[in-house]
């Protein structure tokens, strides 16, 4: 699965960026904008797992994980 | 506690040390009940005020938003605002003082209901060591609520938070507005608001209002939701204005959870102070090793095996304890009471049926133990991290790995381990499932088959063939099992929903009284629940395996053959025969729905051998000896593999079904599971037998 530009699922571990909107089927978005990461929150990547998916964030001060395909469709800037 | 006790719920997030603080708040006194309509505990206990008052304390499953899709995630709005169940005086909000950021949010939406709140800083030792101060008054004051810091695992700050909550129940429901929502939105709400008070759902502004948000949040706008207790007109009304606003360009969701989330960062701003330059964490030390992509894998191994061995060799000696009381108990009432019908009702029903429910209770305890352990440490979300990624290529959670490992064991503990799957889609799969995972009850039931068709050291290569037969066994059990949950998760159980989004929790050491209480609570729930269910198909099968009555003088193979069971083996012969099976193998089978290794002792007594267990010899002997009316012989090889896989795929598990009822909360699931299993049992069975004949491999 490769990553687009601008998309969550293409931050280097390490960096940070700011959400500017979530896209996708609407139970996904809203569980995603339910757990923080509604736009103009600050996420980091933080850690991929040890199989290449799901990955790990932190976001508002804890960790959360969210696989590939749903970072796809959260855009950052 | 009297019926009448004001009620105060507990709500939090998952892993806000919610459990901690319930227990610390009110001891030992909990009871557990059940929300109706959905299999979700309800726990609660009685809480005295300083001033001799009884408050009843009542624990909301973990959450971090109101939003429902499912019936069970509704429990929560219904608790909050009284719909069928008595209203809150006040609600407790247990938060994690270290991530105030997300917890907030959940605050903000009780708090729009109105409903007097006092919030729970736990675990603020926790947040003071990674350098974050916050401002409990000014907390208190921009919120309207109690603020109270707590540590709950060292019982710190619980004698305020209960005053708090005294002094919070005494005040009454709010109906302001609290939050700022856009303008059009508001409107909206309005709307709905109207409808609601006109339609006599609720009856206070602030309850209408907060229902009004949820009905536009939670409603599927295809209907794809199965909430209750919603009128018609409601709905209609409510996915009208979704309709409407989705015309104007507008997000309805997004403006709601970022309205919320506007207010949780003002607050924050304002109440949290954060020192610089903390060190690194002992967490995010602890799991640059336990997710590392080598060492992690180790780790994971190792803690999986752990659980594994547990399961199968540490609950051995207990299980052998209760099935040698199960016997003496028997003996000492065939003993006493004198022979007739109903001395072996009590004995071969009964008191069989009951050891068929206490024997679970070792397993079930200690896969609860374990999964409460690496839950509460921390541990189980990383299980889900790391495996996610294959457990997803079926359709399968990552938290799906342990139940489906713990059903190598037993079903009936895995089963009810799914519970930690959060989503129902996917707690649903995996039960539906795990079955087929080769349980050691199946064990028995290869050993006997392949000790009786093999000749004795006979080889495949340079491995038993035997060993070769058993190890197929278990790979084609793990194969069906995955295949299934990918068809299924394509078919039945399809649909949206399968998302992982998994918060890891910092590690840390779990309290020995939450744990041990929680597995007292698993233990007790499946024994009021599913075991009066065991015990009633014992009954059952105990009278279809002894009625009617053959005549006097008659010895247990002759009564067992003209009973029921016996009869059915006999009906159902046509239909298994293509299989390889006879009606005496039939009559097996039909006794193993009590549990799978009881097919030995079933088919010793329709043989005639008096004792049986998987090592013995003269059963063998018979089974060996036996043939079909025509002359053919009727344990050649062949039918063994038959046997053997029909074993693996069927769902001959009386107890399996009954813990599926209980933990799916339908029989709509028990009888769907059974009736694919048997169906793919048969073709599987057919197939080996039917090509393996033509191919002249039944000779043997």
């Amino acid at each position: 699965m490769t990553a687009k530009p601008g998309s969550l699922a293409a931050l280097p571990v390490g960096g940070s960026a700011v959400v500017c909107r979530v896209r996708g089927d609407r139970a996904v978005v809203r569980r995603l904008l339910e757990v923080g990461l509604v736009p103009g929150t600050k996420v980091t990547m933080r850690r991929i797992a040890p199989l290449g998916d799901p990955i790990e964030l932190r976001v508002r001060n804890f960790a959360l994980s969210i696989r590939r395909s749903e970072a796809l469709g959260i855009d950052i800037e | 506690m009297t019926p009448l006790a004001p009620v105060v719920l507990v709500a939090g997030n998952p892993n806000s040390g919610k459990s901690t603080l319930f227990n610390a708040l009110t001891g030992s006194r909990a009871r557990v009940a059940n929300y109706p309509g959905v299999t979700v505990d309800r726990i609660s206990a009685p809480l005295t005020t300083k001033d001799g008052r009884v408050i009843e304390l009542v624990d909301l499953p973990g959450t971090y938003s109101l939003s429902a899709r499912s019936r069970e995630e509704q429990i929560a709005v219904d608790a909050l605002l009284g719909r069928g169940l008595p209203a809150p005086r006040a609600v407790v909000v247990a938060v994690d003082a270290a991530a105030l950021g997300r917890a907030l949010f959940l605050v903000i939406e009780i708090l729009a209901t109105g409903v007097p709140v006092v919030i729970a800083l736990n675990m603020s030792d926790e947040a003071a060591r990674d350098g974050i101060a916050i401002d409990v008054a000014r907390l208190a004051a921009m919120t309207g609520a109690e603020v109270v810091r707590t540590v709950a695992t060292r019982g710190e700050g619980i004698a305020a938070l209960a005053a708090a909550i005294a002094r919070a129940a005494a005040r009454p429901a709010s109906d302001a507005p609290f939050l700022d929502r856009p303008d059009a939105l508001n409107l909206d709400i309005a709307e709905l608001e109207a409808a609601i008070l006109e339609e006599r759902v609720l009856d206070r502004h602030g309850a209408a209002r907060a229902w009004a948000t949820w009905l536009l949040l939670s409603l599927d706008d295809q209907g794809g939701d199965d909430l209750l207790g919603i009128p018609p007109r409601l709905r209609t009304l409510t996915l009208a204005i979704r309709d409407r606003a989705a015309a104007a360009g507008r997000n309805v969701d997004l403006e709601i959870i970022s309205s919320s989330y506007r207010r949780v960062d003002t607050l924050v701003d304002a109440v949290v102070r954060r020192s610089p330059g903390t060190s690194r964490s002992l967490t995010d030390r602890l799991d640059s090793v336990l997710t590392h992509r080598f060492a992690g894998g180790v780790v994971f191994a190792v803690v999986m095996m752990l659980v594994f061995q547990a399961l199968f060799s540490w609950s051995e000696p207990a299980i052998a304890f209760v099935e040698s009381r199960v016997a003496g108990a028997q003996a000492l009432v065939t003993a006493a009471l004198p022979p007739g019908p109903l001395t072996d009702l009590l004995v071969d029903g009964v008191i069989a049926g009951v050891g068929n429910v206490v024997v679970f209770v070792p397993q079930i305890g200690l896969l609860f133990l374990f999964i409460g352990l690496l839950e509460d440490s921390g541990y189980l979300a990383r299980v889900a991290f790391v495996i996610d990624r294959l457990m997803r290529s079926v359709g399968l959670h990552g938290r799906a790995f342990v139940p489906m490992l713990s059903g190598f064991s037993c079903a009936v503990p895995a089963v009810m381990a799914t519970r930690t799957i959060e989503s129902r889609t996917d707690r649903l799969l995996t039960m539906l499932v795990l079955p087929l995972m080769s349980c050691s009850a199946r064990l028995p039931v290869y050993v006997l088959v392949t000790a009786t068709v093999l000749a004795p050291g006979a080889r495949a290569g340079v491995f038993s063939a035997g060993a070769v037969l058993l190890f197929a066994m278990y790979m084609l059990s793990v194969v069906a099992a995955l295949a299934a949950a990918a068809v299924l998760r394509r078919t039945v159980l399809k649909g949206p929903g399968a998302t992982l989004v998994l918060e890891l929790p910092p590690y840390r050491l779990p309290s020995v009284r939450v744990l041990f209480f929680n597995v007292w609570q698993r233990v007790r729930s499946f024994l009021i629940d599913a075991g009066t269910l065991i015990l009633a198909l014992t009954i059952v099968l105990w009278a279809l395996l002894s009625y009617p009555r053959a005549p006097a003088g008659a010895g247990p193979g002759e009564e067992l053959r003209q009973s029921f069971a016996g009869r059915l083996g006999h009906a159902i012969e046509p239909a298994i025969a293509p299989l390889g099976f006879d009606w005496r193998i039939g009559v097996g089978i039909i006794g193993a729905f009590t549990a799978r290794e009881v097919f030995v002792s079933t088919l010793a007594i329709v043989f005639d051998i008096e004792s049986a267990d998987p090592v013995n010899e003269p059963l063998r002997d018979a089974l060996r000896a036996a043939t079909w009316p025509d002359g053919r012989r009727l344990m050649t090889p062949l039918t063994g593999v038959s046997l053997m896989v029909f074993f693996v795929l069927a769902c001959q598990c009386m107890s399996t079904i009954a813990v599926v009822r209980r933990e799916s909360g339908t029989w709509r699931w028990p009888i769907f599971m059974f009736a694919y299993m048997t169906a793919l049992a048969y073709g599987a069975s057919l197939f080996v037998y039917q090509v393996g004949s033509r191919l002249g491999l039944g000779i043997g």
